[in-house]
């Protein structure tokens, strides 16, 4: 089967939207940790330095895997892998 | 144009590397990049501060003022962020973690500068990531015993039964492509949305776009900055048990 070049850039484009759905697993974790963050500030306002760093920590590790999907979808549009 | 954005009709959006001249090595085409200029130029800006700061203190005060207020409050807060983690032996790694930090911090906000962000090429956070590799399994190997080594290789089953080894030892190899991939990421993330703003807006984007530079180069940059010192100073820490 042949395809030309521009069914192979759109079917990229499609798969680069895909892709960044991933964002929304980061989103529901960072909210869960600013949340909890948040109650335990509430029960101990004396550690609100502390907790805030850890929170911020934690979070931008719960960001990876959302970047991870973002970077598929920068390889699929920019260094078009698929392309013969 | 790229095709990825090639239907807003917008021309001037440029965030990738470009290459400034090339030069044959071994037979091989080496192109020096943007990005060895940018680095260089960060070096310059740090090795910059660092006589300014070794000038400055030559002639030191009991009662620091001035610049010498800066350089002693930088020096103080880097060593206090390495204290926590790693414990009895943060003198030893005072300068690294603060050296990494330094330059990591000031890539990562160089786009406030105009430059394209050297750590928006993974040819200069996989070198990172592998020091931080480096580090960890030369630690592992002077301060545990082989033995305990190939326990924590094996570590839900028992040690005459190595099934688990591989997945642990993927686990392994996966540190510091993660650590780099994290830093990478971000840092690109934010180039690539600053360079669509400014592109795509074109005279719509005046003055406001200084406030997502806030969320995108300091904020962003200088938390990613802290992760990987962190996470850095983690692993160090678990390699060299009590020690």
């Amino acid at each position: 089967m042949d395809f030309n070049e521009n069914f192979i850039l759109g079917c990229s484009a499609i798969g680069a939207g895909l892709a960044v759905i991933a964002g929304i697993g980061p989103g529901v974790g960072q909210g869960i940790a600013a949340g909890h963050a948040a109650a335990a500030v509430g029960r101990n306002p004396g550690a609100k330095s502390e907790i805030t760093s850890t929170m911020l920590l934690g979070q931008a590790v719960a960001e990876t895997t959302g970047l991870y999907g973002l970077l598929i979808a920068m390889l699929l549009l920019f260094v078009k892998p698929l392309l013969p | 144009m790229e095709h990825g954005i090639l239907l807003s009709g917008a021309d001037n959006i440029d965030f990738m590397i470009h290459g400034v001249f090339k030069y044959s090595f071994f037979g091989h085409e080496v192109w020096i990049t943007t990005t060895h200029v940018c680095v260089l130029i960060v070096m310059l800006i740090i090795i910059g501060f660092a006589i300014a700061a070794n000038r400055c203190m030559a002639k030191a005060r009991e009662v620091p003022e001035g610049f010498q207020n800066v350089v002693e409050l930088i020096v103080e807060k880097l060593d206090a962020m390495v204290d926590t983690p790693m414990g009895k032996a943060a003198p030893k790694f005072y300068n690294y973690i603060g050296t990494i930090f330094i330059f990591i911090l000031v890539s990562n906000i160089s786009g406030l500068l105009g430059l394209r962000p050297p750590t928006a090429d993974y040819g200069v956070t996989l070198p990172l990531g592998v020091l931080t590799f480096i580090l960890i399994h030369y630690n592992q190997f002077k301060y545990q015993k082989p033995k305990e080594i190939w326990e924590g290789m094996c570590s839900p089953l028992p040690p005459w039964l190595p099934i688990w080894l591989p997945i642990n030892l993927i686990s392994e190899i996966a540190v510091p492509i993660s650590l780099s991939l994290r830093l990478f990421a971000n840092v690109l993330s934010g180039t690539v949305m600053m360079a669509l703003i400014y592109g795509l807006l074109g005279v719509i984007a005046t003055a406001w776009p200084a406030a997502l530079h806030v969320y995108f180069d300091l904020f962003s940059g200088a938390i990613q900055t802290y992760v990987f010192c962190m996470l850095t100073m983690t692993y160090i820490a678990n390699a060299r048990g009590d020690a």
